[in-house]
């Protein structure tokens, strides 16, 4: 079993150094994530105007794969608009559960196809998708906790 | 390991036995598996495996029913696995050893069969902060069935309980005390004779979880003097999907049935049923034979290879695996208590445990990582999860040393 697949640089570094951590002034839209198999725990903030996501951060205790996914995430996003960001997450989510291959993924997805390695991981799918899953519960509704486990 | 002469002729003995263990053989990921997830559930020696695959090449039959050859070899099986168990713990009489699933199902029955016939509003249930969740969630259930209160006895920063605060919570209106003997997340052992002798005093039943204790250490329910004593086979060599509830005959004979259908009734009529004696009143339906044959056998591999002995060693084991985390830099055991038994629950100020479980698993060292059903006690700690090595007479150093050279591993990839 190679590591290396999982704990790719990229995500090693966005594990130890995310982005976009914080409290997002003048967010409206905010979810938090759960999951108490492992205490991954995540809020999220968005700044959604005319239908765009304009910020993402977030503030959140987890592992590397879920601290590196949120922190991927949250970079990918701004300029979206929502219609685009719930395709990413199909796309992620397709991505986690071997729908497709990194190879399959979108070219502007380039970066996040890092976390493609997990999917071999099974027991640690869920770290990665659970940022995805709060995205979607964001945008859904106003304030609401999902829960993965 | 502390002196050395104890060390080599302990250690010669933990490697022969481990030879009886197959699939301490095999590898992980390439790698020699190490397998320290013991409070998880502990492997099978072949003489068990064995047991269970001659029952059903030779014996297999439904017990207590038939006058046919076979049936009565099954329920002579079946009955000699019950006073296997019942000479195990030391219980005065085969009708107080109740074939379960395990300690879930036994802890279930209790709250079930004997606490809601004696809860009310105004009565209470004393457990501890260190419970596992089998231990907490029925009786939530049946306070709020009954009206009765839940109460729990602290831990301190060691993970001990709190020994005047328990004494201040049991009252005249505790019914019920229910504590593990050794907690899984922590290791640290309960002294539950006392506590029963201060339920008794008390007039509240002394319940003890034992789940992780019948496999570190000899365990005698008479000397405990507790009412229940609850366990799995799984945890002590023997196969899942049975276990035992033990239980003081005075207060069984008083208990309601719990579960109602075959073998746990004399005479049926639409009128009127009669109950069968002890222990069949609480063993409804066909039981898990094979399951009761092999953990008869898992009994009988526990005597020959000594639960004093089995104590002794896993103590220096402990300390052994102590003294080598103690030297991993940011490494903070959850669970110092002096009286531990087999765990060692750890975390990093910096990795999460996830993290490290993955890199261990690809080392093939098996350990658990997670929150090992005992949320409570994260959230004493405020930790999200541990890693919990947990160990068995057939760990040996090395199996620590490995585990130490993986959690280098972890720290080189995580930190900087
Ligand atoms: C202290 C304790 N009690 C009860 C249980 C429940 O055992 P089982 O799942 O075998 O019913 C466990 C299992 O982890 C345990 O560690």
């Amino acid at each position: 079993m190679d590591l290396s697949e999982l704990y790719q640089d990229l995500i090693l570094d966005h594990g130890k150094r995310p982005r976009n951590v914080g409290e997002l002034p003048g967010h409206n839209r905010e979810a938090e994530g759960f999951n108490p198999l492992c205490g991954d725990k995540l809020t999220l903030y968005l700044r959604v105007d005319d239908g765009k996501v304009k910020d993402a951060k977030f503030v959140g205790k987890g592992c590397a794969i879920c601290t590196a996914s949120a922190s991927m995430m949250t970079e990918e996003l701004a300029g979206h608009s929502e219609a685009e960001a719930r395709e990413l997450f199909t796309r992620f989510h397709d991505l986690m559960t071997g729908k497709i291959t990194d190879e399959q993924m979108p070219e502007s997805m380039d970066r996040l196809s890092a976390l493609g390695g997990v999917r071999r991981f099974p027991m640690r799918v869920k770290c990665a998708t659970l940022p995805w899953h709060t995205l979607i519960a964001a945008l859904d509704h106003e304030h609401q906790t999902v829960k993965t486990e | 390991m502390t002196t050395r002469t104890t060390t080599s002729s302990y250690l010669t003995k933990a490697h022969q036995l481990r030879e009886d263990f197959p699939i301490l053989g095999r590898q992980v990921h390439g790698k020699p598996l190490v397998y320290l997830d013991n409070a998880a559930t502990t492997q099978k020696p072949a003489s068990v495996i064995g047991a269970i695959g001659r029952y059903y090449e030779s014996a297999n039959a439904n017990v207590h029913r038939g006058v046919h050859a076979l049936s009565q070899e099954a329920t002579e099986l079946y009955e000699g696995a019950r006073a296997k168990l019942r000479d195990f713990i030391g219980a005065a009489s085969e009708q107080e050893i109740i074939f379960v699933r395990g300690a879930t199902e036994a802890l279930n029955l209790i709250a079930f069969a004997y606490g809601r016939s004696v809860l009310k509003p105004g009565r209470e249930v004393l457990i501890t902060a260190m419970e596992h969740h089998s231990n907490i969630v029925p009786w939530q259930m049946v306070c709020q069935q009954t009206g009765a209160t839940l109460r729990v006895a602290p831990i301190d920063d060691r993970g001990q309980l709190i020994w005047p605060e328990f004494q201040k919570l049991i009252t005249d209106k505790t019914a019920i005390v229910a504590a593990t003997h050794v907690s899984n997340a922590l290791g640290t052992i309960n002294p539950v004779a006392e506590m029963a002798a201060l339920a008794h005093r008390h007039g509240a039943v002394m319940i003890v979880d034992g789940a992780q204790a019948v496999s570190h250490m000899p365990v005698n329910v008479a000397e405990i003097g507790c009412d229940f004593y609850a366990f799995s086979g799984h945890k002590m060599f023997g196969p899942m999907g049975v276990g035992v509830l033990y239980g003081r005959k005075a207060l069984l004979e008083t208990m309601p049935p719990w579960q109602g259908g075959g073998d746990m009734i004399r005479s049926v009529t639409f009128e009127k049923t009669t109950y069968n004696d002890l222990p069949y009143k609480f063993e409804a339906g066909t039981p898990d034979v094979a399951g009761a044959v092999g953990l008869g056998a898992a009994v009988d591999y526990l005597r020959a290879a000594d639960m004093t002995w089995i104590e002794q060693y896993e103590h220096e084991l402990l300390a052994y695996g102590e003294s080598l985390l103690s030297k991993v830099p940011g490494l903070k055991l959850i669970g110092q208590t002096e009286r531990r038994a087999a765990v060692l629950s750890f975390v990093f100020d910096d990795i999460h445990p996830h993290d490290a479980g993955t890199v261990l698993d690809t080392l093939g060292v098996a350990v658990r990582t997670g929150h090992h059903c005992a949320q409570p006690v994260m959230d004493r700690f405020d930790v999200p999860a541990t890693i919990r090595a947990s160990l068995a007479f057939y760990n040996t150093p090395s199996d620590l040393d490995a585990l130490a050279s993986g959690l280098g591993q972890v720290i080189k990839m995580f930190r900087g």
